[in-house]
């Protein structure tokens, strides 16, 4: 009599459930995280669609319409120079945007390799590295970015690129303690024993587990760019005129604050909203993914 | 304690250094010759061989780094190109007015944030404290140059009960003084306050739970004796240093609040820098805040370490 071959379908397995599909789970029970997230998409939406939904183009100018409130015809009213301030606005949400992810981006591409190294190494290198990313953090943040903003030249790249620096700092930091919590592992220690060279270790091993506070804290980044972005534009140091920026539409609406009041309210509630709706999201993000909730 | 002082203040040193290196380092951002970038747009060649010279554009930049920052050690922070006088005339000037548009919003921010956050730990998960989280996720969120201009139309432009903008010296007149700064301390002072209600939250929920204060509730204690005599002495340690840490936030803001209701202050000074590319001026105030932020670090460690004992080894 011969065994039969085992057939695997018969045996009971409970579905393992992967650790993201548990932090969506997670999160769908949040409903501030979700609104948070349904707001981001809404504005993310806006800029990728701004040439179809715009009502007018941004930048003409209208003698006949200057500073006109709120209408059917312009539902957020004009400008200075009669502008519609709604298509100024969907079309200054690409400023924001852009400026949130390329940030941090940057501020990912530099701090998380460095602050890998840093942290693996340990030693000199680690001690250097640790005194600069100290000497960076001892400037605070918008002043740094001024600086940089300042001796690049006034641009929305320019001022991307400083927030992106100003921001570098974090990332590594955060980077290099995650890889001394977990350097030590056994499964660390198990993988150099096997032979693994040092590159593969650092990227197979040990970046994974620094994947879920990176997620939250480039979501809370993101939303400090995007107010640093409306900053750095509000003071003339990024976005420059005529481009549409809510940062620099604050700027000319403070000028004529007693006339046209509405040209102050609607960039500072598009920036408001957005960055608490990341906020939001990053809040829940980091619930969600704290193994210690449930 | 002396070691812990001594390392402590060791550390400083390679930090101090990294920061002048990275101000320092800031000009060889300019675009192209350095000398021309800061002549602006004259571009007269006496006053581009002056600027060589001043600089020492023409030496090794080991070198340059030197000369500036033996420069820096004796006080000399460079001088102003368009105002024609030194950066540390100028910084000395702006700065007791900053210190004072700082001090009241850290007055605004301990009022509102240590209270909010002590009444959100012990009104635990009840509707004081789901309010009161969400009161500092919105000023956490609020740009505060548009609060200010929100602040300015209804204060000053509808209501007419306060100046939209100036300072007066309170030298001159401590009441005008105070009602110019009542609107920007609150704007500046919103979101440290934020920050502190969440900070005084959390210490205090962690001190609610510890032993002694169960010991306390246990002797009969009443509750506010036992929260604000008992909890809130431990809980104020993490507080108030974290709150030195704030100090950075407080300067940023401080920018964007001058400019807002034009105060003629630090971050005044530096913004008018940048636009008159005044680069010595922007690389002075950004060393003295630099300066002035590690200080302020350094006293928020010494202080964290004479309450508690554990860190002094």
């Amino acid at each position: 009599m011969t065994a039969e071959p085992l057939d695997v379908s018969l045996i009971d397995i409970e579905p393992v459930e992967a650790p993201w599909q548990r932090t969506v789970r997670q999160l769908k029970k949040r409903r501030m995280a979700v609104a948070g997230l349904v707001v981001v998409l809404f504005f993310v939406a806006l800029a990728i669609l701004a040439p179809l939904i715009s009502p007018y183009d941004p930048l003409a100018t209208s003698w006949s319409a200057v500073r006109k409130p709120p209408s059917s015809l312009h539902p957020f009213g004009t400008d200075e120079i009669g502008r519609d301030v709604l298509a100024r606005i969907i079309w200054g949400s690409r400023a924001s945007l852009l400026a949130g992810v390329v940030s941090v981006s940057l501020a990912l591409a530099v701090g998380v390799p460095v602050g890998l190294v840093s942290g693996y190494l340990g030693g000199v290198v680690d001690g250097i590295l640790m005194r600069l990313i100290d000497a960076m953090l001892a400037i605070p943040f918008l002043i740094l970015a001024i600086a940089l903003a300042a001796f690049l030249g006034p641009s929305l790249l320019n001022a991307m690129i400083a927030i992106g620096i100003s921001q570098t700092p974090i990332f590594t930091r955060l980077t290099r303690g995650q890889v001394l919590v977990v350097k030590h592992e056994e499964y660390i220690e198990a993988a150099r024993a096997v032979g693994n060279p040092h590159y593969r270790i650092v990227l197979r091993h040990i970046f994974p587990n620094i994947v879920p506070p990176l997620l939250v804290q480039a979501t809370l980044a993101a939303a400090a760019a995007i107010i640093a972005e409306a900053s750095l534009s509000f003071l003339g140091l990024g976005q420059q005129p005529p481009d549409p920026s809510w940062g620099s539409m604050l700027n000319t609406a403070k000028n004529f604050i007693s006339q046209a009041p509405w040209m102050a309210l609607w960039p500072g509630l598009a920036i408001f909203l957005l960055v608490l709706s990341l906020n939001l999201f990053g809040d829940g993000l980091r619930d969600a993914l704290d193994p210690r909730r449930g | 304690m002396t070691a812990f002082l001594l390392r402590r203040i060791a550390l400083i040193v390679p930090t101090l250094f990294f920061v002048s290196v990275l101000i320092f380092g800031l000009q060889q951002l300019l675009p192209g010759d350095p000398a021309l970038a800061m002549a602006g747009e004259e571009q007269d060649p006496a006053v581009i061989a002056f600027l060589r010279e001043k600089y020492h554009l023409d030496r090794p930049l080991p070198v340059r780094y030197a000369l500036w920052i033996k420069g820096v050690a004796q006080g000399d922070f460079g001088e102003s190109i368009r105002i024609k006088r030194p950066v540390k005339d100028l910084v000395l000037e702006k700065l007791p007015v900053t210190g004072e548009l700082a001090g009241l919003a850290m007055f605004v921010a301990l009022t509102i944030g240590v209270p909010a956050g002590i009444l959100a730990a012990v009104k635990r998960d009840t509707v004081i404290d789901y309010g009161a989280t969400m009161a500092a996720l919105w000023g956490l969120s609020i740009p505060n140059f548009w609060l200010g201009i929100l602040l300015i139309l209804i204060f000053s432009v509808t209501l007419g009960w306060l100046p939209a903008s100036g300072f007066v010296s309170p030298a001159e007149s401590l009441k005008q003084n105070l009602l110019t700064l009542i609107m920007p301390a609150f704007v500046l002072g919103n979101a440290i306050a934020a920050v502190m209600m969440r900070h005084t939250r959390s210490a205090m929920l962690q001190v609610l739970d510890s032993d002694y204060v169960r010991t306390a509730r246990a002797k009969g204690l009443s509750e506010w004796s036992v929260v604000l005599r008992h909890a809130l002495r431990n809980a104020l340690v993490p507080v108030v240093t974290l709150g030195a840490l704030e100090f950075g936030a407080l300067l940023s803001g401080a920018v964007l609040t001058e400019q807002v209701f034009t105060i003629p202050g630090f971050g005044k000074l530096i913004v008018d820098a940048v636009f008159n590319r005044d680069y010595a001026v922007v690389q002075g105030v950004v060393l003295c805040t630099a300066f002035a932020y590690i200080l302020l670090n350094l006293f928020a460690d010494i202080a964290y370490a004479l309450v508690n004992p554990r860190l002094r080894t």
